[in-house]
């Protein structure tokens, strides 16, 4: 099981620690020596502040590089969530927040990671270009479990509308999350956690 | 001829958005508990037991189970007999649409101009409507609301006829390989096989209205869809996407006759969280 691998990662000082059941603590923003850190088949819990955007809003923010304009946020270190919430009830900060498939991202993915995005998370298999990017940039991309948005939300703390508000569901957010649970997909290295899934229980 | 007031049909497709999208159906429960037994991957496992609080917490806290509150995707089945009044009833049913998807905190979807502009309709309207006129004097409604994700990773094929039996399962497998992880598994997949182009597609996704895993009525369509169901789970795709043996909680297939020439097959693919709920006026 791609999972098991995780003993062999040590502690690393309050930003990245072994925990029961081989889960991994991690603290945005992400540093280089975390990512190198965590490999394909890792489950981590992720607690901070992560910045979430779909189609539309990476389009806006490719436009944005293209024209030499800066992005609404400090991209340095930080976690893209492919997500469009569902409209958050009275009382709630959100509503169902699960993640989307990511494959439509990968016009763009690459571009943010040239400056400064360390971590995606979404759901599905990513390109060739993507993932070669990661091992360049390195940058790490975590699945979480799609259709499970209103499970998911129950570790969303807070969420803010940072831009591009015209959107609506696809605006450009920023939220707190406290023990976001996900599973390295993508490493620094080339391993992906779908392509072991597959090879291991195929019975073709 | 039975009267059925416009009012009543906005007011049965507003109730149905939102039950839809709470409550996951206990077919789609009983299936996932059934595969979550026999799961051999832990990391499968966990993924079922998660898919499994999650319709919990939905239920409980009055919330959609997926933040994709889908393209809504109605089918009424229109008794000869019956006679709509009180106004248009593609309105009425849009008009249930716009207020289920307000009333319930459901995420509106649609875009117009799909092509260029691609703006939020800020109310999930148009819905995609599928009419069949039938015997009797009632209307039947279904309410299917679908996400963008599974349909993606729909597929049409125009096979040959000497592709024979064994063309439109590998048609099918590969549909479902090629999906992989896209399409939140365990999937549903809904085959449609026979009529033209259009008809077959609109077969795979009406077969995705029967209850999950309950066989076809013909033993030899049945036999087919348990073929299909076994090789698609020997892909190892899993819950997820992250290995395992449950790739697919079933297989549904309906036919039509064709013409000579011809073997149309679609494949329409539903995620695990399969919601449709229906009502008879």
């Amino acid at each position: 099981m791609p999972c098991l691998l995780a003993p062999c990662v040590a502690p690393l000082k309050g930003r990245l620690e072994l925990i029961k059941e081989q889960i991994m603590q991690l603290t945005t923003p992400l540093t280089n020596e975390v990512i190198e850190q965590l490999h394909a088949g890792d489950k981590v819990s992720i607690s901070g502040v992560i910045y979430v955007g779909r189609d539309a809003a990476h389009k806006r923010l490719v436009a944005a590089l293209d024209a030499g304009e800066p992005l609404p946020f400090d991209v340095q270190g930080q976690i893209i969530y492919y997500m469009g919430p569902s409209p958050a009830k009275p009382g709630w900060p959100i509503g169902s927040a699960g993640p989307t498939t990511s494959y439509r991202m990968d016009p763009y993915a690459p571009r943010l990671m040239e400056v400064g995005l360390k971590g995606m998370i979404g759901k599905g298999n990513r390109s060739r270009a993507v993932r070669e990017a990661m091992q360049k940039h390195k940058a790490l991309y975590f699945g979480a479990i799609g259709g499970a948005g209103a499970l998911i939300a129950k570790s969303i703390k807070s969420a803010e509308v940072v831009a591009y508000d015209d959107l609506g569901a696809e605006a450009l957010r920023r939220l707190e999350v406290e023990d976001f649970p996900a599973i390295v997909i993508n490493d620094v290295y080339g391993g992906d956690a779908y392509e072991d899934g597959v090879k291991q229980y195929s019975r073709e | 001829m039975k009267e059925i007031h416009s009012d009543q049909i906005t007011e049965t497709v507003t109730r149905l958005c939102v039950e839809s999208n709470y409550y996951l159906g206990e077919d789609v429960l009983a299936a996932l508990r059934r595969y979550r037994e026999a799961e051999v991957s832990p990391v499968g496992r966990e993924v079922l037991d998660q898919i499994l609080e999650n319709a919990e917490i939905a239920r409980d806290e009055q919330m959609p189970l997926c933040q994709d509150c889908g393209l809504t995707v109605v089918f009424l089945e229109l008794g000869q007999e019956a006679h709509v009044v009180g106004g248009d009833l593609n309105e009425a049913i849009a008009e249930g649409v716009r207020q289920g998807y307000k009333d319930g905190y459901l995420r509106k979807s649609m875009v117009q101009r799909p092509f260029s502009a691609r703006i939020n309709t800020k109310d999930n309207t148009p819905p995609v409507l599928h009419t069949t006129i039938v015997p009797g004097d009632r209307l039947r409604i279904i309410v299917a609301p679908k996400g963008g994700g599974s349909e993606n990773m729909s597929q049409l094929g125009m096979l040959k006829p000497a592709d024979g039996r064994e063309g439109v399962i590998k048609f099918v497998v590969e549909a479902a390989r090629r999906a992989g992880a896209n399409p939140c598994p365990p999937i549903i997949v809904g085959v449609g096989v026979g009529g033209s182009a259009e008809k077959v597609l609109w077969l795979a996704k009406h077969s995705l209205l029967r209850n999950v895993g309950q066989p076809h009525a013909d033993p030899e369509v049945a036999e087919l869809e348990a073929e299909i169901l076994e090789r698609v789970n020997r892909l190892g795709i899993g819950p997820q996407g992250f290995g395992g043996l449950t790739t697919a909680l079933a297989v549904h297939v309906e036919t039509f006759p064709c013409h000579i020439a011809s073997m149309p097959v679609a494949v329409n693919i539903q995620c695990h969280s399969a919601r449709h709920k229906e009502a008879t006026l």
